[in-house]
């Protein structure tokens, strides 16, 4: 039932704030944050019932499930269920869903209402996703993170902002075709074989199919996970929704809805096609190489602040799929850090990003520089937060990144070696993000106020996670770590099964 | 005592911590008690947590102490536990002490600095992290330390941050590096592959069940490590970046030439030595890498203007010194060398900072002279610096430890004429650049009127350094006279003898040519820049010597050549690409579905004739193919 209360306390948010918004211009907002707050304390009650200190500890990776039936006819269930990967990721959902709200407190003025609905609708949706176990109801969420955020950018962008909004929706809802494409095969392939039709998340996965079909099935799903990630060379989407997208838009776009495309690959990709997942490890984990390192040049050229950090997106984003094709425990552990901790790490570089073009009215780092001396605070924290995109030891993403390598080298040298040089390149991007805004001469003579205390809330709240993650990741390696070791074991199951049964792959 | 082993790091890292959140709002004098005061804390818990170390040795001759588990992810895990061993405590020593020295010093150096508190709190992480790094008892632990350190280059080097040349040799210094850093990270992932864990004691036990000797993975291993240690190390090919790095305040490269960074690559090639000790190769590459650099930055160091930059130089070429010994097998006398060079680097920087300063910001060392009677405590502790840099016998601590380095590459189990030929041509360099930095800034006529003479807190720390650079030799006196061997005993446990090889010629004689290589080396400098300086006029006119000046000048053109390799096209490639060839590809179909669009929109003309005849015409064709079949 909590989870089920997850996503209503977001859609009756949504609701609420459209109707306040016809009253006033700030009783949205005040609506947006309760609704997320709440979320927020709902995750963090399952967390704490759940772990090993809070007394009832499931014996397998499952947390929490919740069933009804939708439509029985066609075997769709409303089906919820979390693992703690899934609650890592709705923690991470919530949290985020507060910063949003606090980020556009002073920054959005027109249409209010119809804003917070379309903000909260897609972490609706969002949390959905990371919960749905049946693949028409993912589907049904996958969808509906959609239109809100076409709206969100369409409406509240920038300059360029119809462009962005269009090339959005149709990138994601091109691939999203192919997804449901590939579900309603496995529904048909999955019936033939058993009689059952179902679109239930726990009957599909056992389903055996012929490899020839595996595969084709397993690359409709890849496409449209692979666009959200984004992987290279889906990724040009991205520079402009992130640039032309309001700063809560940026701030969940890159902290959550790159997200999903990693989530379903975990959940759905590896799970369900085994052996097309070996077979396509290698080049999988090439692409993400060639991400890593084409994002970073590309980060390095920009010269609009939020591009170049959309850019730097692609580049961390080639870590998580290089990880998730590793497929041992070391570097799926790795994963899931780093897609919390990028979360973090990018989100906080949009918000700087934001507030200092609420400043400087400019995105443009050519017309910045020598910001650290009438904002220290701004800058000690950018600081922070390039060195966490860089990597450094002590913050959240070292161990994401760390992880991720490690476990790559165990199966893959040569593939740890062209993405260790990522460390040098994301050395390069941040300095300049660094040493372009904060440093150097100052270039305009305006007087900049330092954070507000709203903005300092927002910056230390991130800035203390970060931090926190750098040193003390346990927490959440420990909640990831069911969901992760059943993957490995399941993965090795089926390459013994392979090696007996040789002619499945034929 | 070892459970007090943690506050060594703890009270710079609370010093750091103070300054960044508070340091706005406290007095400048509160700034300075809580900067140096932290690291001067540090450095007597550090004599108390030594003393009681060096006084009952513990059983195995380490103490450890365990903070927490960092993170443990299937048979991987890390620990942020802190070891102390004699070779670490020889590190601490000189981190915290040389370290404190520099602190002081600094609050009177930085007294009208406008970021005093940033300032403070920058000093304080950097020495909060070389402690991380040398007490770390596992690769990742030293990492962070090791990250860390490049994190604080960063930020001081770049402290003036309003010049750009500044935030551009900030820049540099990470991503050189950085380089180094992520060949290592990846010898870390080999390390993890083929021993299983990080932690160096279980690495070190099990090497040799771990690794063939002279196998390839362990060649392999030892060098990416290595590549590490070139980089914080600033030696070939990756040591661009240091005398870039005097872009900061003296303070700065006094810390990070003297106590920390630069010898971070040597205390990793010592840490790890039971590697290194498996692949002759790898050995045979550390020894060459270190001749080849110490002759290269000596020379460069023979032509340079500015004080700072020669001391650079001389950095560079010490620390070749250094890896010349862990090369050919001296592992303690690179370690002896690492300590001496500490106190005299420390001292020159610091007293070259005094004269800059009184000087209202000159560098240039043609434009100093005449500083002998008008600056006397710089003057004689400089020299003090001065003397054990260019090692002159018997009466400096840098004769005591670079006459051990010379007589091993010869004699250890590694060395041999090339390289005892290059070190002796070195020493030769050395006392010649010394010699002629001192003449053009102490003596001869005052080109430049001197503001303020430094005060007590700046020539206090000076005065301690330069008894340090002239007496603390005497702790490791030569086999054949004396044979007093205090520090090497003390290492022993961590690093092993030095294995000699037989039939080698009397150490006596290599004494002597040491000896003389240094005399000749200051008459050189004496003759032409004392007693003939017109011929180096001579010099000037003839066209080769020009040549090899401008060369030498550059740093041997490894600025351009990088420059010219990797930067531009670098910056070529990425800005040819800005607007993303990729999308080129969606534009594209786009763009065709548009004109197909276009195409069949002109169909739809509203002209009823055509209408007609496209119907007539497709029943033609239909009846035609019908027809047909």
């Amino acid at each position: 039932m909590m989870l089920v209360l997850l996503i209503t306390v977001l859609m009756v948010g949504a609701v609420a704030a459209v109707v306040a918004g016809e009253w006033s211009r700030h009783v949205p907002r005040w609506i947006a944050l309760v609704a997320c707050v709440i979320g927020l304390m709902c995750v963090i009650a399952i967390w704490a019932n759940t772990s090993p200190a809070g007394g009832s500890v499931p014996s397998g990776q499952w947390l929490l499930d919740y069933r009804k039936s939708w439509i029985p006819s066609f075997g769709i269930s409303f089906h919820l269920a979390v693992d703690g990967l899934s609650l890592l990721l709705l923690a991470l959902t919530f949290f985020l869903g507060v910063l949003a709200v606090l980020c556009s407190w002073d920054e959005i003025r027109e249409r209010t209402g119809f804003y917070y609905f379309n903000l909260l609708w897609i972490l609706a949706g969002v949390a959905g996703v990371f919960m749905a176990m049946d693949l028409f109801l993912f589907y049904f969420f996958w969808e509906v993170m959609l239109i809100p955020m076409y709206f969100l950018i369409g409406i509240w962008g920038s300059e360029n902002r119809v462009y962005a909004a269009y090339k959005f929706f149709i990138f994601t809802q091109a691939s999203g075709l192919l997804m449901f494409l590939a579900i309603l095969g496995l529904y048909f392939i999955h019936g033939q074989d058993t009689g059952i039709y179902t679109f239930n998340y726990f009957e599909l996965t056992g389903t055996v199919i012929p490899f020839k079909s595996a595969f084709w099935l397993m690359s409709g799903f890849m496409i449209a996970f692979a666009v959200k990630l984004p992987v290279f060379p889906f990724h040009t989407w991205l520079p402009d929704a992130h640039g032309e997208a309001p700063t809560a838009g940026s701030l969940i776009l890159a902290g959550l809805l790159l997200k999903t495309g990693a989530y379903g690959m975990l959940r759905f990709v590896v799970p369900m096609f085994p052996e097309a997942v070996r077979e396509a490890a290698v080049p999988a984990m090439v692409l993400g190489v060639v991400g890593i390192i084409y994002g970073a040049v590309m980060a390095y050229s920009q010269t609009d602040l939020k591009r170049l950090v959309a850019f730097t997106s692609v580049s961390h984003m080639g870590f998580v799929i290089t990880g998730i094709f590793a497929l041992n425990e070391l570097a799926l552990q790795g994963v899931v850090m780093q897609l919390v901790t990028h979360a973090l790490s990018t989100g906080a570089l949009f918000l700087m990003a934001g507030m200092i073009k609420e400043r400087l009215h400019t995105r443009d780092i050519g017309e910045m520089g020598g910001l650290w001396g009438p904002m220290p605070q701004m800058g000690s924290i950018g600081l922070v937060f390039a060195m966490a995109s860089l990597g450094l030891p002590g913050l959240g993403n070292f161990i994401a990144e760390f992880l991720i390598l490690l476990g790559v080298f165990q199966a893959h040298p040569w593939i740890t070696v062209a993405a260790a040089s990522g460390l040098i390149f994301s050395a390069v991007y941040s300095l300049r993000i660094v040493g372009k805004i904060f440093l150097g001469p100052r270039k305009t003579m305006e007087t900049v106020p330092d954070f507000s205390f709203r903005e300092m809330l927002i910056m230390a709240a991130l800035t203390v996670s970060i931090v926190w993650l750098g040193l003390f990741p346990q927490p959440v390696i420990d909640t990831a770590r069911p969901a992760i070791t059943e993957l490995v074991r399941f993965m090795d199951v089926q390459s013994a099964a392979l090696q007996h049964q040789p002619y499945v792959k034929q | 005592m070892d459970k007090f082993l943690w506050l060594i790091p703890a009270l710079p890292l609370g010093g750091f911590l103070i300054l960044a959140f508070a340091g706005k709002y406290i007095s400048r004098k509160a700034v300075a008690i809580v900067g140096a005061g932290s690291i001067c804390l540090s450095a007597l818990v550090m004599f108390a947590v030594g003393g009681a170390f060096l006084s009952g040795m513990p059983e195995n001759a380490v103490y450890t102490q365990t903070l927490w588990t960092w993170f443990e992810v299937g048979d991987f895990n890390a620990k942020i536990t802190l070891s102390l061993d004699a070779l670490s405590l020889v590190f601490v020593f000189a981190i915290t002490f040389i370290g404190a020295l520099i602190h002081i010093y600094s609050t009177a150096f930085m007294e009208a600095d406008r970021d005093y508190a940033r300032f403070f709190a920058s000093m304080n992480l950097f020495v909060f992290s070389m402690l991380v790094l040398v007490l770390a008892d596992n690769l990742l632990l030293m990492y962070l330390g090791w990250e860390g350190v490049g994190l604080c280059s960063y930020l001081l080097i770049g402290f003036w941050y309003e010049q750009p040349a500044n935030g551009a040799a900030a820049r540099k210094a990470f991503t050189v590096t950085r380089i180094g850093d992520a060949a290592m990270a990846i010898g870390l992932f080999m390390v993890f592959q083929q021993a299983g864990t990080l932690v160096v004691s279980e690495i070190g036990a099990n090497a040799s069940a771990i690794w063939q000797p002279n196998s390839t993975s362990v060649t392999i291993t030892a060098l990416l490590l290595l590549a590490g240690g070139l980089g914080k190390s600033a030696q070939l090919p990756l040591q661009t970046w240091l005398p870039d790095a005097m872009a900061g305040p003296s303070p700065v490269s006094a810390l990070i030439h003297a106590a920390t960074m630069v010898t971070a690559g040597v205390y990793l090639v010592a840490r790890m030595h039971t590697i290194f000790a498996l692949s002759e190769t790898a050995r045979l590459v550390v020894a060459v890498i270190g001749a080849a650099t110490l002759l290269l930055a000596g020379l460069t160091a023979l032509t340079q203007y500015d004080i700072k930059r020669v001391l650079a130089y001389s950095t560079i070429s010490q620390i070749g010194y250094m890896f010349l010994a862990l090369g050919v097998g001296a592992w303690t006398a690179a370690v002896f060398h690492f300590m001496i060079h500490a106190f005299f680097k420390a001292l020159l920087f610091l007293a070259a900072g005094a004269i800059i300063e009184s000087l209202h910001h000159e560098h240039n060392m043609f434009k100093m002279g005449g500083l002998k009677d008008k600056m006397p405590v710089v003057f004689w502790t400089f020299l003090a610096g001065a003397i054990s840099l260019a090692a002159v016998p018997l009466v400096s601590a840098g004769f005591y430890s670079k006459d051990q380095i010379l007589w091993y590459s010869w004699s250890a189990g590694g060395g041999n004429a090339v390289l005892w030929a290059v070190a002796l041509a070195g020493a030769l360099i050395t006392a010649a650049y010394t010699t002629r930095m001192m003449i053009l800034t102490f003596w001869g006529e005052s080109h430049t009127p001197i503001g303020h003479l430094p005060g007590r807190r700046m020539t206090m720390p000076l005065v301690v350094l330069a008894l340090f650079s002239v007496f603390a030799g005497f702790i490791e006196l030569p086999h054949n006279f004396g044979h007093f061997t205090l520090f090497s005993d003390l290492l022993h446990p961590v690093l092993p003898e030095t294995f000699m090889k037989e039939n080698i010629p009397s150490e006596w004689l290599f004494q002597l040519l040491a000896a003389l290589a240094t005399l000749g080396g200051i008459f050189l400098g004496y003759y032409y820049y004392y007693q003939k300086p017109s011929r180096i006029e001579n010099l000037r006119r003839n066209g080769l010597v020009v040549q090899l000046h401008r060369f030498w000048f550059s740093g041997w053109a490894f600025d351009a050549l990088y420059d010219r390799m990797l930067v531009k096209p670098f910056i070529y490639i990425s800005s040819i690409n800005k607007k993303d060839i990729t999308d080129k590809l969606y534009t594209g179909i786009a763009a065709i579905t548009g004109d197909m669009y276009k195409l069949l929109s002109r169909t739809q003309s509203g002209s009823l004739r055509w209408y007609i005849m496209g119907l007539v015409a497709g029943a033609i064709l239909i009846l035609g193919i019908q027809i047909m079949l």
